[in-house]
């Protein structure tokens, strides 16, 4: 460990760190610009200059590593005034137009100049203009204030991807921006926005409404993948006005995808605000005893297995927990959360987890994806694969379709056929597999979600066996499934799933159809066909005037997760909350209070009265619910299902990733970055825009 | 005076034939082999012991920098690269010898390469030398057919290949790092040191850059030894170099002379003297366009060497001498090397990209006169913030040549803007 005095004080640290980061570590602030933990070096700001005993010229502390008997003064006269030098230089040409600037309040750059700028300036020249640049719907340009730091180039070029931010020009005429005006093509282009230290990035749908210094902060957790990306919840009264990412080193470091900051705008269109009743055929607006009395009456009499439930992908644990125990004290064992018929084994925690964990990717050294497209299901985790992928020596594999997915690999094929070589050990890339240490599959809902889908889990835990892929003596499972939808693991976890003989999806759409069942209940279920529902009476409940809400009977107005304290758990198993930033709109209710309500009303209450009674009946149903916020390993078992293998090829579930649930469905900005989607332009009609 | 028989660039003037057959007969390529032969540290230690000290400007022993290179092999391959991108105004000697005496580069990129454990050297050549690329390809043809590089280079064993690379004739593209970029295929700015490219640089493998006349004296010092090299000269400055006569003289003219030749005698015996006398001398810029200018005064004594130029707050650079009489309006001459900086600023670096224009404006209206006395001082303190704390040294060679202007003719920058300020009253009355 080298030894290095700094400001006169003595410290040893690690090997490697940079001079700044171990001033850092001592609690001595180095101002920086261009700097970022996450992003390669670039030193180009200057700001982070400090004096090195026996270096002819002061040294960036950002860019020098650490050294046996270096000597650093952070602090004298000199280093304040070369800051102050940098500082200027950074200034003229900067527009003062703060008080204007969305950045204002949260600006490096202000807080900076105020700290170790001078208190006026020197130079009398007009300042530069340069013209913004369009990059999409999602990133509002204001060139003038760039300071040229690189941030986002390096971001897009390393993290996101894509090689497609740069710099034109030289000198003062240095211009950041893509080489050929077109929006950017990454899901995580959002990050851009946090990244940038001036206003010259910004939101674009956030812009010129609110300040910083106005909005409510509240820390909450992302649902609209299964990644449960930890993020925070901006609010001004009842609005949402912007989300943010938090750290977490273990789900998404500090990024998320442009779906889980933009497509809060959808949480203020399309909501169901009161309950409905449907009358002649019609939905009217109805109060709470209505809607209750209609589902009361229709239900009563009924046998409970001519009674089913399906929950959707943004349902909580509490509710699900809930409806449940309701389905099952009307006596109905029908009830399933696997909306989209995936195969998945609920008897097998392992079976149907993300086991490596996210951050586990950083380890492994060789991975297989097989009907999965981790860019479009999960960005944030498909950066964690990049990441890994620049490390160097991590093999890729894919079968499915050949997308780009922002790092090499070996495409295998699309097809069963390549699955079966790869189980039997034969195939060259499952001898890759075999020889690396922590290697790693990553089986998607598209090879899941399909009629041999049973087939093809047990097929990959074949492969995962005859891989090795699961090592317990070091610790090591590379058995991961990615899921889409934040409520799936929670609600295997649960066991919102057939209870004995009772029927799946597809049975209870195709009982509902012939009349097999009479009520279905869906919580927040969206993404079924409701043509298939028949004559079923329809009890929707959810946040959102979706597909559900359409054919229901009854309405029951929920809440969003930004409008809730709600469970969740993510594709790793990972239990993790949602905090209420903004209470719901009108008359719509916490999730599991509605269901606690009807089943008052229906004459079985259930046996909780408070959240904190539900979550003891979680823990009690699945331990897994005690640790919020960690992982438990889940013991690997036999697991799978049969199902004769078909020939289709393999593909993920996502076409569009920018609309893939009701919010992000409610939502314009996402509509707005769908309509530039490769092919969006031919399904246009002549009265669009 | 050099005498003839110590001259290494026997045909710079192209008078003679260029070709391999010529060049040979001039003593190129000869012995080439045997001094191969004995073996890489022979090789570094001879080019130590010469003291032969950069050309391209910075001054730094050659030698050293060869034994910065990792002695054992690695699976990096180890690179040499040759700065042919000669920008700096006034410099005018690398394209000479591109010109005229080709092969002693290549011999040269041969022997340092070997000494270095390279197996191939990319040229990198500034844009706008068109024909002189053509003459090195020419040059680099014939050897290859002669069997002197390639697969045997000199029948040696060694495996040695030379590439020719094009710029695009930016003036950034001179420092080493940022032409290191540029050969890469990426945009030319220079890169953070360390890792110095020793260490890691072209493709992350050891490189050592070094420009065209530090390598094409090699053989010769080689052929002729240490010592001979080494007794020209001064102490710590020793060898010939080739001085570019720029401006107000008789006869502009590039000449190979002993370092250390009295500025005087260089201007006043190759270059035909100062137009109008000596006495008609205002300034010199002894090394290019980014050293600090030094007025007629200490001009009269001044030697040409390294420490000689440090010593009166200049430098030798590239010996590109710019030579200036009375007529010249000398803030508007800096106030063109101002320009200059602020158009070939790669932009990256903050003092830099900012301070060049900022430098710029100040010195347009210096020119005129249309300023305050305080905005001189404001000037030099800009010119100070942006000294040594840029990446590279762009940042010093912007600064010097204000620093210089300052330092020496703050008269003249006082009395233009007392004229200007009189002119406008009398224009006002």
């Amino acid at each position: 460990m080298p030894k290095l005095t700094i400001d006169g004080i003595e410290v040893e640290v690690e090997p490697g760190l940079t001079i700044l980061q171990a001033c850092e570590q001592m609690g001595i602030e180095i101002p920086r610009f261009c700097f970022h933990e996450r992003l390669s070096i670039a030193g180009n700001c200057r700001m982070c200059l400090v004096h090195m005993e026996r270096a002819p010229k002061p040294i960036a502390s950002c860019a020098m590593p650490v050294g046996e008997g270096m000597v650093i003064e952070t602090n004298t006269p000199e280093v304040r005034q070369m800051r102050k030098g940098v500082m200027e230089f950074l200034l003229i040409n900067h527009p003062l137009d703060c008080p204007i600037c969305d950045q204002g309040g949260e600006c490096d750059l202000q807080d900076q100049a105020m700290g170790y700028g001078h208190d006026r300036s020197r130079y009398a020249d007009n300042k530069r203009a340069v013209k913004d640049k369009d990059l999409g719907p999602l990133i509002e340009t204001m060139m003038t204030r760039c300071i040229h730091c690189t941030r986002c180039i390096r971001f897009a070029t390393e993290i996101a991807g894509v090689q497609e931010l740069g710099a034109t020009g030289r000198g003062e005429h240095m211009e950041v921006g893509t080489y050929v005006e077109k929006a950017l093509t990454s899901e995580l282009s959002g990050n851009m926005i946090d990244l940038c230290p001036v206003g010259a990035l910004t939101s674009k749908p956030y812009a010129f409404t609110a300040r910083s210094w106005e909005l409510k902060k509240t820390e909450s957790i992302d649902v609209l993948d299964a990644v449960g990306s930890n993020i925070r919840v901006d609010t001004r009264g009842a609005e949402v006005m912007r989300i943010l990412p938090r750290l977490n080193e273990e789900v998404n470091e500090e990024w998320i995808s442009d779906k889980t900051r933009f497509a809060c705008d959808g949480l203020k269109r399309q909501r169901l605000d009161q309950p409905y009743v449907r009358r002649d055929g019609k939905l009217t607006p109805a109060t709470w005893d209505e809607a209750f009395a209609a589902v009361a009456k229709r239900l009563k009499g009924i046998d409970g297995k001519k009674v089913a439930a399906l929950a959707g992908d943004l349902a909580d644990c509490e509710s699900m927990m809930a409806l449940k125990d309701l389905m099952t004290a009307l006596g109905s064992p029908h009830f399933d959360c696997r909306q989209d018929g995936a195969k998945l084994d609920p008897t097998v925690r392992a079976g149907y987890l993300f086991n490596s964990t996210i951050a586990g990717i950083e380890h492994a050294d060789a991975c297989l994806l097989i009907g999965t497209n981790p860019r479009l299901e999960a960005p944030v985790l498909n950066s964690r694969l990049r990441k890994r992928f620049l490390m160097r020596n991590f093999p890729i594999a894919v079968v499915g379709t050949g997308d780009d997915l922002t790092y090499d690999y070996d495409h295998l094929g699309d097809d069963v056929e390549v699955l079966k070589s790869l189980a039997n050990g034969r195939h060259k890339f499952a001898k890759v597999m075999k020889r690396a240490e922590k290697a790693m599959l990553i089986l998607g809902q598209g090879a899941l979600a399909r009629p041999d889908g049973g087939g093809i889990l047990s097929l990959a835990r074949d492969i995962a066996e005859a891989c090795s892929l699961v090592n317990d003596k070091i610790g090591w499972n590379g058995f991961n499934v990615l899921h889409t939808a934040a409520a799936r693991v929670g609600g295997l976890d649960l066991g919102f799933v057939p209870a004995g003989k009772g029927r799946d999806t597809k049975a209870i759409l195709d009982g509902a159809g012939k009349g097999a069942v009479d009520v279905v209940y869906l919580l927040g279920a969206d993404e079924i066909d409701m043509d298939r529902l028949g004559e079923a009476f329809v009890i929707y409940q959810g946040h959102h005037g979706d597909a559900g809400a359409h054919r229901a009977d009854v309405i029951l107005p929920g809440a969003a997760y930004t409008e809730k304290n709600a469970t969740y758990v993510n594709t790793e198993g990972r239990v993790q909350r949602t905090r209420l930033a903004a209470f719901p709109p009108g008359e719509a209710r916490e999730d599991w209070t509605i269901i606690r309500a009807l089943s008052a009303i229906l004459e079985c209450p259930l046996a909780f009265d408070d959240a904190r009674m539900l979550r003891a009946r979680m823990v009690e149903t699945n331990a897994a619910f005690i640790n919020v916020d960690e992982v438990a390993p889940a013991a690997w078992k036999p697991f799978g299902g049969n199902g004769e293998l078909g020939t289709s090829a393999l593909s993920s579930p996502i076409e569009n990733f920018y609309m893939t649930d009701p919010i992000s469905r409610a939502s314009v900005t996402m509509a707005k970055c769908s309509d530039l989607l490769p092919g969006a332009e031919k399904d246009k009609t002549g009265t669009d825009g | 005076m050099l005498d003839d028989k110590d001259r290494i660039f026997t045909n710079i003037y192209g008078l003679g034939d260029t070709s391999l057959k010529a060049a040979k007969k001039r003593g190129d390529w000869s012995r080439t082999k045997a001094i191969m032969a004995k073996g890489r540290e022979k090789i570094i230690e001879e080019i130590k012991e010469s003291e032969l000290r950069g050309r391209g400007g910075a001054g730094f022993s050659t030698g050293m920098k060869w034994s910065f290179m990792p002695k054992e092999a690695s699976e990096r391959p180890h690179y040499l690269v040759i700065n042919a991108a000669e920008g700096e105004p006034g410099t005018c000697k690398d394209r000479e010898i591109l010109r005229n005496e080709p092969h002693k580069l290549i011999e040269g990129a041969l022997l340092a390469s070997f000494a270095m454990g390279a197996n191939t050297t990319y040229c990198y050549v500034r844009g706008e030398f068109f024909r002189e690329t053509e003459a090195l390809q020419r040059a680099v043809d014939e050897a290859y057919a002669a069997g002197l590089i390639g697969e045997d280079a000199c029948k040696s064993g060694y495996k040695f290949d030379f590439y020719i690379h094009r710029g695009m004739g930016a003036y950034i593209c001179g420092e080493e790092s940022a032409l290191i970029e540029s050969l890469e295929g990426k945009k030319g700015q220079p890169r953070m040191k360390p890792p110095f490219p020793a260490n890691c640089g072209l493709y992350g493998c050891p490189t050592t850059v070094n420009n065209v006349e530090s390598i094409a004296v090699a053989p010769t010092i080689l052929r002729r030894g240490a010592d001979w090299f080494a007794g020209l000269g001064k102490p710590n400055n020793t060898g010939t170099k080739l001085f570019n006569i720029s401006g107000h003289i008789n006869n502009p003219c590039t000449v190979e002379e002993e370092m250390g030749v009295p500025l005087k005698d260089l201007i006043e015996k190759h270059a035909g003297g100062v137009r109008g006398g000596w006495k008609n001398l205002l300034a010199v810029i002894p090394g290019g366009s980014s050293v600090p200018v030094v007025p007629k005064a200490q001009c009269d004594t001044l030697c040409l060497d390294f420490d000689s130029c440090q010593d009166v707050h200049s430098g030798l650079g590239t010996a590109a001498v710019i030579v200036m009489d009375k007529s010249t309006d000398i803030i508007a001459a800096i106030a063109r090397l101002s320009s200059f900086y602020m158009h070939e600023s790669c932009g990256q670096c903050t003092p830099c990209r900012e301070g060049t224009g900022w430098m710029l404006r100040m010195m347009e209206r210096m020119v005129r006169g249309n300023t305050s006395v305080e905005e001189i001082d404001l000037l030099e303190e800009v010119t100070r913030q942006v000294e040594g704390h840029t990446i590279c040294a762009f940042g010093d060679a912007a600064a010097w040549p204000i620093q210089g202007l300052i330092r020496h003719f703050r008269p003249e920058l006082e009395q233009r803007i007392a004229d200007y300020q009189s002119s406008d009253k009398t224009a006002a009355a």
